[in-house]
């Protein structure tokens, strides 16, 4: 390849330094932008500030828009400064400089661009792996768990034990197991704040994904397995919860809310619905509290609870044989 | 070396042609699109008795998903299989093969006499009439998809369900995503990459014309199979199809497998024929060294597509075998995994991506030097970017599954290569910079295209950065985040890429020229209403709307009105292309014969359109295609060679001719 010199050498007598002119505007914009990233959008970036995964998730967000606002600004600047200054005059059918290559510029451009991306990815692996999984799932067995916490059978306030928390999906909704609560389902889910929190997330039917958004949470609902993701709700206030992958006709409808609240209020809203589910029989009729559940084995479940009165979507807890055209909620 | 090199012999389509056989009879006697259409008829018939015949055996074996739809699997999915079988038939694609079992001399045109507009209906082997084939199909096909994806906006006007009710809401978004995803991946490989395989590295001819045709001919079938969808109800899964739902799902489902499935097939097809064309068919003196940068991107995808797709192809089979024989791939409870099917999926799914993306890189790169009257800028850096993307796209799919709960412990390398392969995405960028570098810029409209695919496909690039990163991916992952992400690399890179195309190469495909002004129009609109339909979806999906979902927060309406609206901007910028291709091509057929761009593409060499057989002798070429500027250049080729210098230059060196 013939190398021409540097292009910036190339420049006549009479041209200005097109690379200075470039650098400076880019310089100067790339430092206004980062300090804006930085200073003012950084406290409204998502998920926000409700626990200890968002605000790692935010100061990711954070870093790759600081990281990347120059990069797109670089390539902006030096092609905007290219289209204002190097087109082709009216009449004028020369061509233009024969540059075919220029071994300085690529060398450079491929070492920065690499050591951008290394350091990205090793920043990238330590915020994964400290925080331990950054509130991803990390399937049935995490290798990065958060250090120094408890899990006991029965769960009390003001401990720094570990909630452990079922999360399951169906067609169409979500249902809460507590088993340091007897294994009490629920289907709303409230959680107390400034305890670490340990999800398990799994599903009855087809692939959900479980998405708090407000607490950095996503693990994908497999069903038959088990995906353990972790948090540590650090604010008080309601949350989302969305499914996240799509799972059918009312996969938009599958969301509900969920509430960060005190660590008593939390107690009293458990042991009440404990109480409940045990007065009323529901604890009995459930499956043995497990990571995983057969759904060919929770249609016997479905009777009972259809007993009961409780039903879920369409009005079994999970459909039976299918009677409806396909895709209609199954009526009981 | 199989080099053809002999300028007296006629290797093309068009060489001396003697009567076919079938010539003397009528048209309507003769293969085209109706008997086609009459033979996929009899074809689904035949196929649906066969299902009926056998389904009963398995109608009652029950597994998780035991509903009714199995019982009605096989007619269907044997219908659509036979009917293919019967409209490949009907076209005429086994006659020459029956013609050799038979022992039969074969017509010795590889196609019929140049016809008029017939040969477009037909199973014709010119690689120039299936290029044309593809552009006109490819182009029905995209605006099939983009009917569909301002379908999904309507519905998206409101954070409730109004015009669409669940289920058709899901149909629509599938037939929306899988029109695009499946079809659009020959886009450009299927018009330009087959229009100008040979005329680029100096051949009269592909390696394979029967399989080029057979490529295109099975894109009509998938297209239709896809839409047939709509009648049984449609797929709820998307263009994923994930399991176990697609187990699940009714009959709809059936067209998806087989609809990809058939695309898939055609795929891998094309990308074979292209990469034994690029190896044995370039002319004397068409180093690797001075292959155009196009056909770079056409190499590198076509290997792409010959080592991912035939992983599709095998995961919808154990698909339609789970919904037809009750087979259990997929069924956890059975033994299967739902895992195996998105682990099988984004194996080519991520390829794909890159499938969609390098045919872009390789038009624009095409384009800006003809432009901006400079060389390409690091010719050897911007193949190593191709090389290097097609190598590394085959190690980041499990970054679709960062929170799916499978190798989580491999979550750092995933994340690892898929930063890494920002690096020679970036010579494309760092390429296209030292081209521009005090360039004589024209702005033309496929140079305004161009401009654009660089500007689209940087914010497609630097957010899947964002998405790359775990802990961020973790908010971001299925949101309408990554929907933004992946419209901005595949509208905004593939499809800017294929308007800059049109409007570079049809002149030369067509002998026409695009209206210029109507052009302009065209590029100013799709470029603001793409930016103000996209750019707004980032916001969403970081405020937590995810994918595929037709309610969403109330806060969030603003927005997505914005969007609808820009998107039926959007639509009304592509109806100005519509109007201006179909005037352009029908109508107005402003004549250009020459080379309007001063190009030294070797395509550029012949006349538009090009002759029958390309070139009246293999050309001997001399040159890089990208000289521009430099002094003393010599010629892309001599299109004349002496008879028998290539040969006896061979002789000297010891090769056989």
């Amino acid at each position: 390849m013939a190398e021409s010199q540097a292009p910036t050498a190339a420049a006549g007598k009479a041209e200005p330094n097109h690379a200075v002119r470039i650098a400076s505007i880019w310089l100067v914009l790339a430092i206004v932008a980062d300090l804006l990233i930085y200073f003012v959008w950084q406290p409204h970036l998502p998920p926000g500030r409700m626990s200890d995964n968002a605000r790692g998730q935010q100061f990711d967000i954070t870093v790759m828009a600081v990281l990347c606002a120059p990069v797109l600004l670089g390539v902006w600047t030096y092609f905007g400064y290219a289209l204002v200054n190097w087109r082709r005059r009216a009449g004028d059918t020369e061509d233009g400089p024969p540059i075919e290559g220029n071994g300085k510029v690529q060398a450079a451009w491929i070492t920065v661009t690499s050591l951008i991306v290394l350091s990205l990815a090793a920043f990238g692996t330590y915020e994964l792996i400290v925080p331990a999984g950054a509130g991803g799932g990390e399937g049935p067995v995490p290798i990065w768990k958060p250090s120094g916490v408890v899990t006991t059978a029965a769960w009390t306030p003001g401990s720094t034990h570990t909630l452990v928390v079922q999360a399951i999906g169906q067609q169409w909704n979500w249902t809460y197991r507590f088993p340091q609560f007897g294994g009490m389902e629920t289907t709303g889910l409230e959680l107390p704040i400034n305890t670490p929190v340990e999800f398990h997330v799994t599903s009855l039917d087809v692939i959900h994904s479980f998405w708090a958004y407000q607490l950095g949470v996503k693990a994908d609902a497999n069903p038959g397995v088990d995906n353990v993701a972790f948090v540590k709700p650090l604010q008080l206030g309601q949350f989302v919860v969305r499914c996240n992958e799509l799972c059918g006709i009312w996969h938009g409808a599958m969301f509900d809310y969920g509430n960060v609240v005190t660590a008593s209020q939390f107690q009293s809203w458990a042991t009440s619905i404990q109480t409940k589910e045990r007065a009323n029989g529901t604890l009995a009729a459930l499956p043995p509290y497990a990571t995983t559940y057969d759904p060919t084995e929770i249609s016997q479940l479905g009777q009972a609870w259809a007993k009961l009165g409780i039903v879920g979507a369409g009005g079994y807890y999970y459909p039976g044989p299918q009677t409806g055209t396909p895709g209609d909620p199954v009526s009981p | 070396m199989a080099i053809e090199i002999e300028p007296e012999k006629a290797q093309g389509p068009s060489g001396p042609v003697h009567a076919a056989p079938g010539n003397s009879k009528p048209w309507w006697a003769r293969p085209a699109v109706h008997t086609g259409l009459i033979g996929a008829v009899i074809g689904y018939i035949i196929g649906h008795w066969l299902g009926n015949l056998i389904s009963p055996a398995t109608a009652g074996v029950s597994s998780f998903s035991t509903g009714l739809s199995d019982v009605r699997n096989w007619p269907l999915v044997l219908g659509y299989v036979f009917g293919t079988i019967g409209w490949l038939a009907g076209l005429g694609v086994f006659n020459d093969l029956g013609r050799l079992m038979l022992g039969k001399p074969l017509p010795d045109a590889e196609h019929a006499p140049a016809g008029g507009v017939a040969k477009y209906f037909r199973y014709t082997l010119d690689h120039k009439v299936v290029g044309i084939q593809y552009l006109f199909g490819m182009t029905t096909y995209f605006l099939t998809g983009g009917l569909f994806a301002m379908a999904i906006r309507t519905e998206l006007l409101s954070p409730t369900y109004h015009v669409l009710n669940a289920s058709q809401y899901l149909m629509v978004v599938g037939e929306h995503s899988t029109m695009m995803m499946m079809m659009m991946s020959s886009v450009v490989l299927g018009p330009f990459g087959q229009f100008f395989a040979p005329l680029m590295i100096g051949s009269k001819r592909m390696a394979f014309p029967r399989i080029e045709a057979l490529a295109f001919w099975l894109t009509p079938a998938a297209y239709v199979i896809l839409l047939s969808g709509i009648l049984l109800g449609g797929f709820p899964t998307g263009w994923t199809g994930y399991e176990p739902l697609a187990t699940q799902a009714g009959p709809g489902m059936d067209t998806y497998a087989l609809a990809f499935g058939l695309m898939g097939i055609s795929l891998i097809l094309a990308g074979f024929n292209l990469i034994v064309t690029y190896i044995n068919y370039r002319a004397p003196g068409m180093r690797w060294s001075r292959l155009p940068m196009f056909v770079w991107s056409m190499f590198t995808v076509s290997f792409l597509q010959v080592l991912s797709v035939p992983v599709l192809v095998a995961g919808l089979y154990m698909m339609l075998m789970d919904r037809t024989a009750q087979t259990a791939f997929f069924t956890n409870q059975l033994g299967g995994s739902s895992y195996l099917w998105e682990d099988v999926f984004w194996f080519f799914g991520h390829p794909e991506v890159y499938i969609l993306a390098l045919p872009g890189f390789g038009v624009v790169s095409e384009i800006i030097p003809v432009f901006t009257r400079k060389p390409l800028f690091g010719y050897r850096v911007a193949a190593a970017g191709m090389i290097g993307v097609s190598l590394l796209s085959f190690f980041v799919w499990q970054h679709h599954l960062f929170d799916s709960g499978i190798n989580p412990d491999m979550r750092p390398l995933f994340m690892l290569t898929t930063e890494l392969i920002s690096i020679p995405t970036g010579f494309i960028y760092l390429v296209a910079a030292g081209t521009f570098w005090k360039a004589k810029i024209t702005f033309s409209v496929p140079m305004l295209f161009a401009i654009a695919m660089y500007f689209n496909f940087l914010i497609g690039g630097v957010s899947g950065v964002f998405l790359s990163d775990v802990p961020a991916d973790v908010t971001e992952h299925g949101s309408f985040f990554v929907m933004a992400h992946f419209h901005y690399t595949i509208m905004g890179g593939l499809i800017f890429a294929f308007m800059a195309g049109i409007y570079y190469w049809l002149p030369k495909m067509l002998g026409v020229k695009m209206n210029e002004k109507l052009g302009k129009w065209h590029f100013w609109t799709m470029f603001i209403t793409f930016n103000s339909t996209f750019l707004p979806l980032f916001a969403l999906g970081m405020m937590g709307m995810p994918r595929r979902v037709f309610e969403y927060q109330r806060n969030l309406q603003t927005l997505n009105d914005w969007v609808s609206i820009s998107s039926y901007l959007l639509g009304v910028s592509l109806l100005i292309f519509l109007i201006n291709l179909i005037m352009s091509t029908l109508v107005w057929r402003v004549k250009e014969s020459g080379n309007p761009w001063r190009s030294r593409g070797l395509e550029w060499q012949v006349s538009s359109p090009p002759p029958p057989e390309n070139f009246e002798r293999v050309p001997v070429v001399l040159s890089h295609p990208y000289l521009y500027g430099v002094k003393d250049a010599p010629p892309v080729a001599d299109l004349n060679p002496p008879v028998g210098v290539v040969a006896s230059a061979y002789a000297s060196a010891g090769l056989e001719a």
